[in-house]
């Protein structure tokens, strides 16, 4: 029903001289480490950044004030070859608590040699988040994800005739 | 593009992510924002000039007063945005497996 037509997946390839071993502890354990800076939804800067290195987990990143965000979920965990995350982020850049209206990333690691690794990122269904976005622009349905306090500002939003 | 690297920071200020929910539920003047939030007039304009550089909002003119909505491009926009994002993961990541830590070596 949504009128966006669906975008082509986002692909990145990058090949590291480790091996496949190392290459994906390091993108699973560090992933805090290289993730850019500025990728924060939290009001404060980002004390550390948590990956669960398991089915079910989450990546999150936790602020200075312990507040968190959970911002990915881990739907497949291969070591060393592969993992599939969600992306709970919406076009709102807020957190996405509906599955349906979320994306997903897949990372694949191929060993080149013993110590070459080719990483493949395919970041696909982003038109699941223009179902999201088409709901709020016509106002449909905003209730999913959306925080209290916007409902407050709400209220006390002016409207325009008055 | 310095509009992507903007697009963080410009909703890391909650007075600004606010206001981009504000906007999101319906457009509207910066008066009618003013009255809205904590803040003065030209605060809020300044927060839409911020919001408006890192292309998350679009201004009309209506008589007298310039009405703000969200940039309603936003799918293309959160495609740029990811593309952008793990261009420099990616890049990131290559140096961190490279040239580990002292302790990681």
């Amino acid at each position: 029903m949504s009128k966006h037509p669906a975008p082509a997946p986002v692909r990145h390839s990058i090949v590291v001289e480790a091996s496949i071993t190392r290459a994906f502890k390091v993108f699973t354990e560090d992933f805090g480490t290289f993730k850019p800076r500025e990728h924060n939804l939290l009001a404060v800067p980002i004390a550390e950044t948590i990956f669960e290195p398991r089915v079910g987990g989450h990546i999150y990143d936790r602020g200075e004030d312990g507040s968190e965000c959970r911002w990915a979920r881990v739907l497949a965990y291969d070591p060393p070859n592969r993992l599939v995350l969600s992306w709970d982020i919406s076009p709102r850049w807020q957190i996405e608590t509906d599955p349906d209206r979320t994306s997903e990333w897949e990372v694949r690691f191929t060993a080149e040699a013993e110590n070459r690794t080719r990483v493949d990122i395919e970041h696909r269904n982003l038109e699941r988040h223009g179902e999201g976005w088409e709901g709020v622009r016509l106002g449909v349905d905003s209730d999913q994800g959306w925080p209290l306090y916007l409902q407050r500002f709400h209220d006390l939003f002016p409207r325009r005739a008055a | 593009m310095a509009t992507n690297a903007n697009y963080w920071s410009a909703l890391g200020d909650p007075t600004r992510r606010t206001i981009f929910e504000l906007l999101v539920e319906q457009p509207c003047s910066v008066s009618g924002l003013a009255r809205a939030l904590p803040v003065t007039r030209p605060a809020v304009s300044q927060h839409l000039k911020v919001l408006k550089n890192a292309g998350l909002v679009a201004d009309t003119r209506s008589g007298k007063e310039r009405i703000y909505r969200i940039d309603p491009d936003g799918l293309a926009r959160l495609r740029a945005e990811i593309d952008q994002f793990w261009r420099k993961t990616l890049a990131g990541y290559k140096l961190a497996v490279e040239h580990p830590k002292k302790d990681q070596a």
